[in-house]
């Protein structure tokens, strides 16, 4: 029994969280190396596109659950999302429009975007803010739990306990989807081809025929869809909060970046390191290798890598050392 | 011309006197880890201005117009701006503040005592002050947490847990109050199997829940606010790395239970209370006035701001100078004593020469600058509401 206990420790204090925050990340990754690779800069807006996305979603949740809608057990956000990707296309589609579309036409360097889409993320940060103010927003609602540590106890008469949280299993299933989806898209249609055609060489693409304006304004929609998912799901897991948004910028380039920019498949697999990183160098070991290690032998100290403090830490250290040593990341993308 | 243009300057002049009032400010985070709470305690405050503005006592006949400012609670810089701007633009004369141990430090050594102005703090618990040497221009009204560490780790271990996780926000609020549970707790021979600061506004608490459950203990003892301290406390409970919680006072209110729900039950805290003529009183009171006198801290407010009004009228002055020097001859005795509702007699009292002894909503007894000494509630959480168990 003491291996399963073991397993059953870690999996609750660690992969179950890891797995649910990597799925966060890789949908808000995926947004970042598809803007990268067909638009050619860096997105600075991300995180706090995806707060506006998900206060979009609230705004319909609540429109939903004042008219008595309701998908019990399953959150009512979810309801809405269709709502916030609709109202975030139109956002990203308009500030293409004001902002992007001309530094295109005049051939800007991509710094120059870097430094646009920096000017677009505060204008949505100071949005966000102005419908939902700085404090935390609570929006899930349903059954909160597949089953709850008590239950688990009960079930299997382990030592050890492990919870499942709705808003966790609808995470990763929601995001496995949405993967491949987007996988299928970019793969087998004819507007995903030309994206990838695009994405590989503009010059060949245009020649073939291929509408630029039509590429760049499928590529935003797409990037919505990611980002409202992935804002939604982080939200309903861990509550709504811009400033909290806003910081996800980090590890979310830190996951495209190590996967290889312009990789969707990198910025999955980057994504899920980058949380499985965080969260298992910051996690104390002890109890679970006390669980393994045989007897007379059970550490005595916490076995913890770094104070959980240091969670940005190690992201910020994943980004240097990649860009140091292997800038192209995991699958080969380009180079910043 | 130029004479008439003289004389009604200085009619206008004298007639801005007659009408002259008194500012004071109220600086507290109305944004922030405990923006929840200090309306409430604004309201308290200001409750006891109006009670001195409308008595007509007050230095013959002037008025209190509070100032308000946010000190944000956790932000050093911003309340230092916001504590500055109230003495140079609006010319307090004493601040009824700040709230958070921390920004209160702040806003203390480098705004305060450079301008000489007096503050009364309803809520910076800190052990820090008792030592601070304020140049005689700090008070507070709330008891130090040197004393509710020493409380709250009598209770845990009477209630039988000699070994618990200890958890804290980190600030110097969450700092001094774990210190000082933990000498308290260590010296009863208790164990502390694990100390850990946690930070307020994180989405995700897990990481620092897993670091305490991987340390062990029978409880988790959190002293924190109900933003971060809340979050751990249902964390812990969800990943069932702990049954039993003992919270500290900057947990306590009713965003708490709205907050974390079914998780909070049969948790044990401390709060500094009052009990008594005083407290029922202001209670009656601010009922009458619509303000939520239940609440944390509201009492201490109150008797913060009655102090410094109490101050100014027996210096026979409004200046920082007068305020700062009388605190501790109306707070304590000998005297008249004097309980919420009765200021107008303590004013009278003042003008006419004699002497007060505030009592006022929480029994305010001051030992000298930057500490006071005080009771604590003992509360369990029971079917969603906080039960009175005892007072230390």
């Amino acid at each position: 029994m003491e291996p399963l206990n073991a397993l059953v420790s870690v999996s609750n204090f660690m992969l179950i969280p890891a797995l649910a925050y990597g799925s966060q990340l890789a949908l808000g990754a995926l947004g970042i190396t598809l803007i990268f690779s067909i638009l050619r800069f860096a997105h600075f807006a991300h995180g706090d596109t995806m707060a506006l996305g998900t206060a979009a979603v609230i705004g319909g949740t609540l429109f939903l659950q004042a008219r008595g809608a309701s998908i019990d057990p399953l959150p009512t956000a979810l309801l809405a999302i269709p709502f916030g990707i609709l109202i975030m296309a139109a956002y990203m589609l308009v500030t293409d429009r004001l902002v992007y579309r001309y530094y295109r036409r005049v051939k800007a360097k991509p710094m120059i975007f870097v430094m646009a889409s920096l000017g677009v993320m505060f204008v949505t940060n100071g949005v966000t803010r102005l419908f939902m103010g700085t404090g935390e927003t609570r929006f899930e609602d349903g059954q909160r739990f597949i089953f709850t540590v008590r239950e688990f106890r009960e079930f299997t008469g382990l030592a050890e306990g492990l919870a499942l949280r709705s808003s966790q299993a609808i995470t990763i299933i929601v995001a496995l989807i949405a993967m491949g989806v987007l996988f299928w898209f970019l793969n087998r249609t004819r507007a995903g081809k030309s994206m990838r055609a695009y994405s590989d060489n503009e010059d060949l693409a245009l020649l073939s025929g291929i509408n630029p304006e039509r590429v760049v304004t499928i590529t935003w929609v797409i990037t919505a869809i990611l980002l409202v998912l992935a804002g939604t799901l982080y939200g309903l897991d861990k509550g709504f909060r811009p400033f909290n948004y806003f910081q996800l910028l980090l590890p979310m380039f830190a996951a495209a970046i190590l996967g290889g920019l312009g990789s969707p498949l990198g910025a999955i697999v980057g994504a899920y390191v980058v949380a499985f990183a965080e969260l298992g160098i910051t996690f104390a070991w002890r109890r679970v290798l006390s669980y393994l290690a045989p007897e007379g032998m059970e550490p005595s100290s916490m076995m913890q890598l770094l104070p959980v403090d240091y969670k940005f830490a190690v992201t910020f250290a994943i980004l240097v050392i990649v860009l140091l040593f292997r800038p192209t990341g995991i699958f080969k993308g380009k180079v910043i | 011309m130029k004479k008439i243009l003289l004389a009604s300057t200085a009619l206008a002049f004298s007639a801005g006197m007659a009408f002259a009032d008194v500012k004071m400010g109220v600086l507290l985070g109305f944004t922030g880890p405990i923006e929840s709470i200090t309306p409430h305690m604004a309201d308290g405050a200001e409750m006891a201005f109006r009670e001195i503005s409308e008595s007509g006592l007050f230095l013959g006949g002037q008025t209190i117009t509070p100032v308000r400012a946010d000190s944000t609670c956790v932000d050093s810089s911003a309340a230092q701006a916001a504590a500055e701007r109230m003495i140079s633009s609006d010319g307090v004369v004493a601040i009824m503040g700040a709230d958070c141990s921390g920004v209160t430090m702040a806003v203390l050594q480098n705004v305060a005592m450079s301008a000489g102005v007096p503050m009364i703090s309803p809520s910076a618990t800190s052990p820090a002050f008792t030592t601070t040497d304020s140049n005689g221009l700090f008070f507070r009204t709330s008891p130090s947490d040197a004393r509710q560490g020493a409380i709250l780790a009598g209770i845990v271990m009477e209630r039988g847990f000699d070994s618990v996780a200890l958890t804290y926000t980190n600030n110097d609020y969450g700092a001094g109050f774990a210190n000082a549970f933990e000498e308290s707790f260590l010296a009863a021979g208790g164990t502390i199997t694990s100390k850990v600061a946690h930070e307020e506004a994180r989405g995700d608490y897990s990481a620092e829940v897993g670091q305490l459950a991987a340390a062990g203990g029978d409880a988790l003892v959190i002293l924190g606010y109900v933003d971060g301290g809340g979050s751990m406390l249902r964390t812990a409970y969800e990943l069932g790395a702990f049954e039993n919680f003992f919270i500290g006072d900057g947990m306590y209110g009713d965003e708490m239970i709205s907050a974390v729900g079914e998780a909070l039950e049969g948790t044990i805290g401390t709060i500094p209370w009052a009990e008594g003529e005083g407290a029922d009183r202001f209670h009656a009171m601010a009922e009458e006035a619509g303000v939520q006198g239940q609440s944390s801290y509201t009492r201490e407010s109150y008797d913060a701001a009655a102090l410094l009004a109490l101050a100014a009228q027996a210096a026979g002055e409004a200046t920082p100078e007068g305020i700062a020097a009388n605190i501790l001859n109306v707070a304590n005795a000998p005297g008249e004593e004097i309980l919420p509702g009765e200021l107008a007699r303590g004013l009278e009292i003042l003008a006419n020469g004699g002497e007060v002894n505030y009592v006022g909503a929480t029994n305010v007894e001051l030992v000298g600058p930057g500490e006071a000494a005080g009771s604590y509630r003992e509360y369990v959480v029971e079917g969603g509401e906080y039960v009175t168990v005892q007072f230390h």
